[in-house]
């Protein structure tokens, strides 16, 4: 896991730091009309032209900060703030001593800029887990309870339907249908920027449906699969032989055994969801994670884009062991030993 | 100056435009309903109502895309053209051009009505599955040849060589999708080189996997081996030097390099997931009596895993394949989306949603809509030719 993330954030931090890129970096800091003297000035004056291996390094924090006299006579630190004294900087500032970086572009600490968007996209995905979660198991039980029954066929074809649409033509279908004069619904607001303050089912549903519609379909199939796979085994028969009435057999015989599968699909759906909240919060304005990435990435801000990879990494390969932690834990078969 | 169109009208228009690629649909359909019964799984999908939908609507967008892109038919206008009076008109709006002169052979109508510069949304759409179905299929087939030649061996062999593939694409798979089009599909990036260098190592794949294809089925008839072996490393090498290397010998095949950093990214998203599911196949396949009977006669490990293997492996992979044709024009969506890898002008479907999106909020919905919903019937269509495929060969 740390191997991994060590991997994804050399790959990341080299391709941030092609000279191409760092061109691009210099000129929209400094000015677009610089020459490639002034750029390569400016470049090493801010540490960008030492050796790749060396940034990394720094960056990570096992490799002390730059000190560099620039050409203009002006000493300039890694560790220090912008117009801070630099003796007194610590001459290690990496992540690994908590140190994120500057933002070029937010020209604020990673490190906050990171908390303050995860908190805005850490709610909506709260919304969309409570939304997505009991209506795809909801759907795939009601599904694959009757196996090839007209309800069966009717979800089955809804759940094919939304896992289909990606996220950026749901969205915008929903904003034309729900949120625009022309159709004449005005239900919900079309931008969610207002939500990041207060969030109200006005300006917030809209988005929170478009992720979690993408992602229901998925976990709805599965369930179905699960359960449909669950209702035939031998013991569902007996309980039915028995004279369980059905509705017990579907809730407490079938439900347990059937969501096993359905959880692990859960946990893996996160990386998938974090590319939908790229796309709805680009699409609805609203200021989090999935935006400051768009943001960073597309200024080249290389200790933004930095920070935000070792977080996605983080939160991807976390579900991956909370998935197998829970599949253990819900599996009485399968045991620690 | 005529009037503008109705609704009745519109769909009226719509029909005449579409009318070749509704014939050969129709007649698809009817001359594969006739036969049905002679035509293997192909034939067994006109049995499942969801399939047909789904091969119906495929079929129309590849039609629709084969008619317009080769024969140049049912797009009204050129999908570039602006005209200044037709900025923001309605759906329906007669074509008018403020300056200059007309083209007296486009439509008399926007059937669709004009984007914010003035130009035919119906005709963009059209343009649009051009793109869509040129690219999303091959890079699909890239990506499986990719997974393919890797899955195999790592599934059979184990080991080693297993171990550093799945680490390298379970790297790959952990990367946001969004974060890697961003860092690979930008003119920076363009101009450093390295998709040519990703497409040099991409793009070998299928000329290795075909030319172990003859080699490991036909080493013991030379003269048959090496005619296939020889046209596809002549045909492979050559489309080669073309697509990754833009260096073809006569000049003849050319890949814009836009288009190759587009194609190299969705190759390489793609690929790892390919070689997850060969991968697994595999494990689950080499146990099986037939393996263990080839392996004994003293076939070579390759002949097992491409000529016992894989075609037991075809009904899964059939089915993801569909699948991922439909994730890929997703992606290549989403691109267009961000804006990225393409000419600021140029007929995306991403690319006219995003425009569309922000003019929704102006109550003109009819520059988002119809590209967004042509994306949805295609990747629909798509989801559920693959669902009839996989309730089709379950019932075998």
């Amino acid at each position: 896991m740390l191997l991994t993330a060590l991997c994804l954030t050399l790959l990341v931090f080299y391709l941030t730091n092609l000279a191409p890129n760092l061109e691009k970096l210099a000129k929209t800091q400094g000015n677009f009309r610089m020459t490639d003297e002034e750029v390569t000035t400016y470049l090493a004056n801010h540490g960008y032209a030492q050796p790749f291996l060396a940034k990394y390094g720094q960056w990570l924090g096992v490799l002390p900060g730059y000190v560099i006299i620039g050409h203009d006579g002006q000493t300039r630190a890694k560790c220090a703030p912008e117009s801070g004294v630099i003796e007194t900087a610590p001459r290690f500032c990496g992540i690994l001593q908590g140190d994120w970086g500057q933002s070029s572009v937010i020209k604020k600490d990673v490190g906050t800029v990171i908390a303050d968007k995860l908190a805005l996209t850490g709610k909506l995905m709260f919304w969309v887990l409570v939304l997505m979660v009991p209506s795809a198991l909801l759907i795939g039980v009601l599904a694959g309870m009757r196996e090839g029954s007209r309800t069966d066929r009717t979800l089955s074809t809804i759940s094919i339907t939304t896992s289909a649409t990606p996220e950026y033509v749901s969205g915008v279908l929903f904003i034309a249908v729900f949120a625009s004069s022309a159709v004449g619904l005005k239900w919900f607001k079309g931008t969610a920027t207002s939500a990041m303050d207060h969030a109200t089912f006005e300006n917030f549903f809209l988005p929170v449906l478009t992720i979690a519609a993408y992602g229901m379909g998925y976990i709805a199939r599965m369930t179905r699969a699960s359960m449909a796979e669950v209702m035939t085994s031998q013991y569902i028969r007996t309980a039915r032989l028995k004279g369980v009435s059905f509705g017990n057999i579907v809730v407490k015989h079938a439900l347990r055994n059937a969501l096993i599968a359905p959880f692990t699909v859960i946990m893996l759906q996160f990386p998938w969801l974090l590319n939908g909240v790229v796309i709805v919060e680009t699409l609805f304005n609203y200021k989090g994670f999935g935006w400051a990435m768009v943001l960073a990435a597309s200024n080249n801000d290389i200790e933004l884009l930095l920070g935000i990879s070792v977080v996605s990494v983080i939160v991807v390969l976390l579900t991956q062991l909370i998935s197998d932690i829970g599949y253990v834990y819900l599996n009485p078969r399968i045991s620690v030993t | 100056m005529t009037d503008p169109l109705g609704w009745g009208g519109i769909i009226g228009q719509m029909m005449v435009q579409f009318a070749p690629t509704l014939t050969a649909l129709i007649a698809t359909f009817a001359l594969s309903i006739t036969y049905k019964r002679r035509l293997g799984l192909y034939g067994k999908l006109f049995d499942s109502t969801i399939g047909m939908i789904g091969l119906a609507l495929v079929l129309f967008w590849v039609y629709t895309a084969f008619f317009a892109g080769v024969l140049d038919l049912i797009a009204t206008h050129d999908p570039l053209d602006q005209s200044a009076s037709m900025k923001k008109k309605l759906p329906g709006t007669p074509y008018s051009k403020l300056i200059g002169k007309a083209d007296p052979e486009a439509g008399a109508y926007y059937i669709l009505g004009g984007d914010n510069l003035g130009r035919d949304v119906f005709s963009r759409v059209i343009a649009g599955s051009i793109k869509v179905i040129l690219i999303a299929p091959f890079a699909t087939i890239f990506a499986f040849m990719v997974g393919v030649t890797l899955g195999l061996p790592a599934g059979y062999y184990g080991g080693k060589f297993d171990t550093v593939l799945s680490f390298i694409a379970n790297l790959v798979m952990a990367f946001p999708v969004i974060l890697l089009f961003y860092l690979l599909v930008t003119p920076e990036i363009v101009h450093t080189g390295i998709p040519v260098y990703m497409a040099a190592i991409l793009f070998i794949f299928p000329v290795i996997f075909l030319t172990i294809l003859w080699q490991s089925r036909y080493y013991t008839q030379p003269a048959k081996r090496n005619i296939y072996v020889g046209i596809t490393l002549v045909i492979g090498l050559w489309l080669y030097l073309g697509i990754a290397w833009d260096a073809d010998p006569l000049g003849l095949i050319r890949f814009p390099p836009n288009l190759l950093v587009v194609f190299v990214a969705v190759v390489f998203v793609n690929a790892p997931t390919v070689f997850r599911i060969v991968r697994g196949l595999v494990l689950d396949i080499k146990t099986r009596d037939y393996v263990a009977a080839a392996q004994t006669r003293g076939e070579g490990p390759w002949y097992i895993m491409l000529w016992e293997i894989l075609p037991n492996a075809r009904g899964p992979l059939l089915v993801d394949f569909c699948l991922r044709i439909g994730y890929t024009t997703i992606l290549l969506g989403t691109l267009g989306f961000f804006g990225l890898g393409l000419e600021s002008e140029s007929a995306d479907w991403g690319k006219m949603i995003i425009d569309g999106r922000k003019l929704l909020s102006a109550n003109i919905l009819h520059i988002a809509i119809p590209p967004a919903l042509a994306l949805l019937s295609l990747v629909l269509g798509l989801n559920f030719l693959a669902d009839g495929l996989r309730e089709e060969s379950l019932r075998d």
